[in-house]
């Protein structure tokens, strides 16, 4: 069981976390014609905006309550109501997602009550969904706004079983999939390959792989989310087969649905490595009650093999982590199957899933924090976000990007962690970084008898303590 | 901050804006605005100063997605791009704890990366709790003996171009005449030339372009004191009071720093534009004549004739591939008129520019250059835009990086001219990288290759056809 180590100095320095609001508007974009308004100052959301912009590469649909000083103190509610019905009037969305920011929360809003004026004073506007939900940023990190939000919508949009009267394996092929804010668009794509691999039909909430995999469409230009989880789906989460819940931060908003619908779910802390997509594969293989595909069985073999040549450079490892909770713990424990040992783990914010993260200790706290760890315990490799490169560069060990936000390289959004594939791919990148280190590598050793003519000019610069054969990290 | 603080900076009378109510510093619509807060505004001019701690205060949101986020470039201490903040928990803001944070916070700072000063930035939480920042960061100068400096320019108090005004004068009340200026190195010295004191307001540095700039005012003997605030330092900000010249570089922002030097130590200031060739070559001149120096004026005139041989050679081949191509602009205030220039000298036609920025006199100045029927774009939501793109034939949109995504979407070429860009135009040297830039995405073969629908998609008769 890792132990936590809490935040014990004054100034957040090179800070690695995000805020929860951004994370609840990320949840957002995952449905389809949405936009988030950011309950707080035009900042808010303008800060948001540019940090998923070069992330993703894409438009981003984002819009403000825009606070400025005289509502900050008289009240603000009456902007939610104005922001709501400008951008019902404008774009016709299918949702809108209010979370609030740290401003709004310490004024005091009660953004639910002004979402209830709103639906008062405009009844025109009463099939357009409306989502509040509060992330201040003071607490939490990105992870948890996307998970708050994504357990508001369910809140929200799900109707009870016995009103809405749907019944758990109505479908019998639908499988709704609650996906945590560790999981990119390109994750979510492989995954429901495998679950369509079984005859199963997916349905991913949020559909991050829908609305932001980065593709062109023929209309040019949407002031909305242009894919996403169709919101009428919804409705029909209550006659699925069963709901996989990847992430423990979704394991709330699980209870949730499970409470509302009666409909059983599987949960996965992460699908990072062998061990855990089995579990997966296992659960889709009695929900189908189909045999494993050919081509499934055939990766997992390839995975094994992969497993196989990469334990020798991975083997005894020593690894930095700083990411959000479920993405720390996933690497964590893919690192732990293969002999690896995550020497520095670094999180923004506390998550019970960092008690079965496979290391020492977690530390509460930011990349300087990170970087301190990683030299104390002489880490070889490290994993984190754009920031983190700083960080790399200052320890002079090789970085693998992953997690919020990737900036200085193109497609981050698109990688794949997951599955018997995704876990092949990621063990061969994980190696290959440390092959270019050289480590073990032993240096040259010159002997002071010895007659090689090209040691002659450097014999007085041998002078000077020869480097041993020292192990390079 | 007061509400009359605010509205005192809000009343600019060196602004051609002020006389009339619309001004860059209008309430923001709910639901339909775009564009920074005051905080981002006063951070985006200040963060270049590259030997400053900048701390800010607040909860995660405001650093936590910013940091190490511009395109500011130092020739030396990197110590402005590590993201520094207070991070507030909910205890600290239910508590009140959030100045004896920053008290500690500020002394880490200090302790940990020994800076030239430090810069606390305040944020919407902390000012609406109360925190009392000028109280704590005298209190801090006072304890560690380095200057620690409160930009109160909290989210809420109005937009960007407002912080970059709270910026400004931060650095006037604050820094601005607190040290004299060294003597220039002895090295330096060049027989008959008479060096004269500048600064350059509102130059960035964005992507080292002030670096094409700066090799051109050394062979003229003009020493820049201090360029606020690109590749900057702390130090350099202190002696500004005792140049000769302000040039305020391409922005209104900050005009108020240019204004309150004038008011307090007498210097003359005019406002110019390092983009493109006439500029450049205006912005030289007009040092020449401000200073008053016959001299410098005839050897200034000696440099723009030799440059501008040397640039029109090296732009002719350029010239050639984009002449006539028909140029949407859409950029804010001065901007619109200098870059209009800089693509007239490759030989683009620009068919329309934004002004929602612009004052008046920015007007006056894009008709002069554009023709009277020039095509001026108050709004300019990404639907506006690309129905102006489709109508007037565009070849390229210009405009900020918000606008790229919108672009590219629409598969319409498109360059960034803002301050996250990662290429530098200034200067006579930048128009080559410019026009690069430009050929670049015009002549692509990317374009006919997102426009064309798959093969199977096309009857077979109009394939035929």
């Amino acid at each position: 069981m890792a132990q936590i180590v809490k935040r014990n100095k004054a100034l957040s320095v090179s800070p690695l976390k995000a805020s929860q609001t951004i994370g609840a508007a990320l949840a957002f974009l995952g449905f389809r014609r949405a936009i988030p308004m950011l309950h707080g100052s035009q900042g808010c959301t303008a800060f948001g905006k540019v940090f998923f912009v070069r992330h993703f590469r894409e438009p981003i649909p984002l819009q403000t309550s825009a606070m400025d000083q005289v509502s900050t103190i008289m009240g603000a509610d009456d902007n939610v109501v104005e922001g709501l019905k400008t951008i019902c009037a404008k774009s016709a969305p299918a949702l809108v997602g209010v979370p609030t920011t740290g401003l709004a929360e310490t004024q005091g809003c009660d953004v639910r009550l002004a979402v209830k004026t709103f639906r008062d004073q405009c009844p025109e506007y009463a099939h357009i969904a409306v989502v509040p939900v509060a992330t201040p940023d003071y607490s939490g990190c990105m992870e948890t706004g996307f998970a708050a939000a994504t357990r508001a919508i369910l809140d929200e949009l799900v109707p009870a079983a016995a009103q809405a009267g749907t019944s758990p394996g109505r479908r019998r092929r639908q499988v709704n999939v609650l996906a945590g804010a560790h999981l990119t668009p390109g994750d979510l794509e492989r995954l429901k390959d495998l679950v369509e691999a079984f005859g199963l039909r997916p349905l991913v909430i949020p559909d991050l792989s829908d609305s932001l995999d980065g593709h062109l469409t023929d209309t040019d230009f949407s002031p909305l989310t242009i894919g996403g989880t169709p919101l009428n789906e919804l409705a029909t989460l209550g006659d699925a087969r069963a709901t996989l819940v990847i992430g423990a931060s979704l394991y709330p908003a699980a209870d949730l649905l499970h409470e509302r619908t009666g409909v059983e779910d599987f949960r996965f802390d992460h699908l990072m490595g062998l061990e855990a997509t089995d579990a997966l594969i296992q659960v889709l293989q009695q929900l189908s009650g189909a045999e494993v595909p050919e081509k499934l069985v055939r990766q997992r073999a390839q995975l094994q093999d992969a497993m196989l040549d990469t334990h020798f450079m991975l083997g005894l490892s020593r690894i930095a982590i700083a990411a959000d909770p479920d993405l720390l713990n996933g690497f964590s424990r893919l690192l732990a199957g293969m002999g690896a040992e995550t020497v520095a783990a670094v999180t923004p914010a506390n998550a019970p899933v960092l008690q079965r993260a496979a290391c020492e200790a977690v530390k509460i706290g930011d990349l300087e924090d990170l970087r301190l760890l990683a030299v104390d315990h002489g880490a070889e490799l490290l994993i984190g976000n754009s920031h983190a490169v700083e960080s790399a560069a200052r320890l002079g060990i090789p970085l693998l990007r992953a997690g919020f936000p990737q900036y200085d390289r193109l497609g981050g959004y698109q990688r794949t962690w997951i599955g018997y594939q995704g876990t092949r791919q990621t063990l061969f990148e994980l190696a290959n970084l440390l092959l270019s280190m050289e480590r073990g590598e032993i240096h040259p050793y010159r002997s002071i008898y010895a007659c090689k003519p090209d040691h002659r000019e450097v014999s007085d610069a041998a002078a000077t303590p020869p480097e041993t054969n020292r192990l390079r990290h | 901050m007061k509400q009359k603080d605010i509205a005192a900076l809000l009343d600019e009378p060196a602004c051609a804006h002020n006389a009339k109510s619309k001004s860059g510093c209008a309430r923001p619509k709910p639901g339909s605005t775009a564009g920074g807060c005051a905080f981002d505004g006063a951070q985006i001019a200040l963060l270049p100063i590259a030997d400053v701690a900048h701390i800010v205060h607040g909860s995660i949101a405001c650093a936590g997605s910013s940091w190490d986020n511009r395109g500011a470039r130092s020739s030396g201490p990197t110590l402005y791009r590590i993201g520094m903040t207070t991070d507030l928990t909910e205890q600290d803001v239910i508590m009140g704890r959030g100045e004896k944070r920053l008290f500690h916070a500020i002394r880490q700072a200090v302790e940990s990366y020994a800076p030239a000063a430090v810069f606390v930035y305040n944020t919407c939480v902390p000012a609406l709790v109360g925190d009392d920042i000028s109280a704590v960061c005298k209190a801090a100068q006072e304890r560690w003996g380095v200057p620690v400096v409160p930009v109160d320019a909290a989210g809420f108090y109005g937009t960007k171009n407002l912080g970059n005004r709270i910026a400004g004068e931060t650095m006037v009340k604050y820094v601005c005449g607190t040290r004299e200026p060294d003597p220039p190195p002895p090295a330096s010295a060049r027989d008959g030339i008479t060096v004269h004191d500048i600064n350059l307001i509102g130059e960035y540095n964005i992507a080292g372009e002030l670096w094409h700039v700066l090799p051109l005012l050394d062979e003229l003997g003009l020493r820049v004191l201090c360029t606020l605030s690109g590749d900057a330092r702390y130090c350099e900000v202190q002696t500004m009071h005792r140049a000769e010249v302000n040039m305020m570089v391409c922005s209104k922002a900050m005009i108020n720093v240019a204004r309150k030097l004038k008011e307090a130590w007498g210097t003359p200031w005019f406002e110019g534009s390092f983009y493109g060739v006439g500029d450049v070559s205006q912005a030289l001149r007009d040092f020449a004549r401000v200073t008053g120096d016959a001299d410098l004026g005839d050897r200034t005139e000696a440099l723009i004739a030799r440059e501008e041989a040397r640039i029109h050679a090296a732009l002719e081949p350029w010239r050639v591939r984009l002449r006539g191509k028909k140029v949407l602009l859409y950029t804010g205030g001065v901007k619109s008129w200098s870059v209009i220039s800089a693509l007239q000298d490759l030989g683009m036609q620009v068919v329309a520019t934004g002004t929602k920025k612009s004052t008046e006199e920015d007007k006056a100045r894009i008709r002069e250059l554009m023709g009277s029927d020039a095509l001026m774009i108050e709004d300019g939501n990404p639907r506006a835009l690309l129905n102006i793109v489709r109508e007037q034939q565009v070849d390229i949109l210009i405009a900020g990086g918000r606008n790229m995504y919108t672009a590219l979407k629409a598969r319409i070429p498109f360059l960034d001219i803002n301050q996250e860009r990662e290429f530098g135009y200034a200067g006579y040297t930048g128009m080559l990288e410019l026009a690069r830039q430009l050929a670049l995405t015009l002549e692509s073969p990317v374009w006919e290759a997102v426009r064309r629908p798959a093969p199977w998609s096309i009857p077979a008769a109009a394939a035929e056809a």
